[in-house]
């Protein structure tokens, strides 16, 4: 009794270390990075792009414009592809074939984001260069390369969603004559709807985080990008970039950049964390 | 005598477990046929052979014949969603959709393709009303059917099937799930809609069969032990296995 108690206090010990690593990390940027945003004015932060640290203006409206296409690009891919591929994983596929393919899916999560980048460098980006125009390193390259990124993601969650549907439903669905594709997108994919929508924002907080394959393919040029062939720098390229030299109001804009970015990504996992809440609230029981 | 469904020599194997043996039945229509027996004896399984449920399963193999209106539903180019129209199922719990209450009632016309000429509110409110489900839920039509109580579900999975104007209705044990008000009202539906439809029922209670229905099947380990006239089957059975079921010996 008395072990299992200093074992208890032991183990919460860790827990809570662990949790103060984030309170330390959220404490931390938001001191160093909150007064410059506050300084500059919201206006001149986040609705301009003039990134010009000698010159002392930090407007990163680019680099926001940047990530949220960036973003919105990897996932108009990895959620098509990903939930397609959810979808055969669940519905179309002999089990056999599925203990194969799913952990096959899995390990692309466990590439080193420095690999995909190269990936995209050696093979995406000339093809961009060669067959459509431009730079090659460009909003295109840096989506094609985060859409296979997040694939892990979306495809596990997504799958994870669909095997929860009950196979009641299922079995109701194919005794009224629907056809397996019928019955998948009629009735799997509406009741599964909310586990679905969670996989595809926490993948794009997954693709606005990254930033070691970003800074290689993505050309990293402080513009607003007019096309998908434009090369763009992300919010994470940027401090990536820069942070190595930066010192006095130019190391305060690139933590107020974390903070921008720390934001974006609390948005997109409390929207998550709240639509399974509220699907495993609703779809409870049977 | 018309028959309906008819089964001959149909023997069926999940893996090396032979689930059906033999079995030769022949059920009327506008009728309900019960079919009986302990747990494991297949009448699920053999309930199930009748929209070709059992193929969904993996390793399932069929031997023997199994004719609609005389013809075999195994035979070459049949239509499967044609079959599952016309011979529709109700599971033994209540599995209404996570959708509203019509677009249950809808789910089949919309997976049939909604023929031209055809209201699908009309269809919603005629398929509930054969149910006696309508009063109930005429003003909660767009709200989630799981809602419902228990009893409400399994009528509206029985209007989900009507909506498709099935020939013929299997249930597995709709009523286990349900107390007995509920039982005695979904009993009562199946009567009224015996006129119509030719209704096949597993069940374990055997009070419910001999209320309900007009001839009983009698299975044991796979066997199709006995059928003939409920009377008969209850009140004076040929085999002595099914005296002893009938009479409360096993299961």
């Amino acid at each position: 009794m008395k072990q299992d108690r200093f074992i208890a206090f032991i183990l919460l010990m860790l827990a809570l270390s662990a949790l103060s690593g984030l309170v330390l990390i959220t404490v931390f940027i938001f001191k160093e990075g909150l007064p410059l945003i506050l300084q500059t004015g919201f206006r001149d932060f986040f609705l301009s792009s003039d990134w010009d640290p000698k010159g002392e203006h930090f407007g990163i409206l680019s680099m926001i414009v940047g990530s949220l296409a960036v973003t919105v690009g990897a996932m108009a891919i990895g959620a098509v592809f990903g939930l397609g591929m959810a979808i055969v994983l669940t519905q179309f596929c002999p089990p056999g074939l599925v203990s194969i393919l799913k952990p096959l899916i899995e390990l692309l999560a466990g590439i080193p984001s420095v690999v995909y980048g190269f990936m995209g460098v050696v093979t995406i980006v000339p093809l961009i260069r060669n067959h459509l125009g431009g730079p090659g390193l460009s909003v295109l390259a840096a989506s094609i390369v985060l859409g296979i990124m997040v694939l892990p993601t979306v495809t596990s969650i997504s799958v994870d969603a669909l095997k929860a549907v009950p196979r009641a439903y299922w079995e109701g669905s194919v005794a009224l004559g629907a056809t397996k594709w019928q019955t998948t997108h009629m009735l799997m994919l509406k009741a599964a709807r909310s586990g679905i929508l969670a996989a595809i924002i926490l993948g794009m907080g997954r693709a606005l985080g990254e930033t070691m394959a970003v800074i290689m393919v993505a050309g990293n040029a402080l513009e607003i990008p007019g096309s998908p062939l434009d090369p763009v720098r992300t919010l994470t390229s940027n401090i990536a970039l820069e942070m190595g030299y930066a010192t006095g109001r130019h190391r305060e804009a690139l933590f107020a950049t974390g903070v921008t970015l720390f934001v974006f990504i609390m948005i997109f996992n409390t929207t998550a964390l709240a639509i399974s809440r509220r699907s495993a609230g609703k779809g409870g029981g049977r | 005598m018309d028959i309906k469904i008819e089964t001959r020599n149909l023997n069926l194997y999940y893996g090396a477990f032979h689930a059906l043996k033999d079995v030769t039945i022949q059920i009327k229509p506008q009728s309900i046929t019960a079919i009986i027996g302990p747990s494991g004896c297949g009448k699920s399984t053999l309930l199930r052979c009748f929209n070709r449920m059992n193929e969904l399963i993996g390793g399932v193999r069929i031997e023997g014949d199994i004719l609609l209106d005389g013809k075999d539903i195994h035979r070459q180019g049949i239509n499967l969603t044609r079959l599952r129209q016309r011979v529709g199922m109700v599971f033994q719990r209540p599995n209404p959709f996570p959708l509203s209450v019509a677009d249950n009632v809808s789910y089949g016309l919309r997976v049939h393709g909604v023929r031209n000429g055809i209201s699908v509110p009309e269809v919603v409110e005629h398929s509930l009303r054969a149910t006696f489900l309508w009063d109930e839920v005429k003003d909660k039509l767009d709200s989630p059917a799981l809602a419902l109580s228990p009893e409400q579900q399994q009528r509206l999975c029985i209007s989900r099937v009507i909506a498709i104007e099935p020939e013929v209705l299997l249930m597995d044990e709709p009523c286990s799930a349900l107390d007995p008000i509920a039982t005695g009202h979904i009993e009562d539906l199946m009567r009224d809609l015996a006129e119509r439809y030719t209704i096949v029922i597993v069940t374990h209670n055997m009070q419910q069969a001999s209320r309900v229905s007009s001839d009983s099947a009698f299975m044991l380990l796979g066997e199709l032990i006995e059928f003939g006239p409920t009377l008969h089957i209850f009140e004076n059975p040929s085999d002595k296995r099914t005296e002893d079921y009938v009479s409360g010996h096993y299961g």
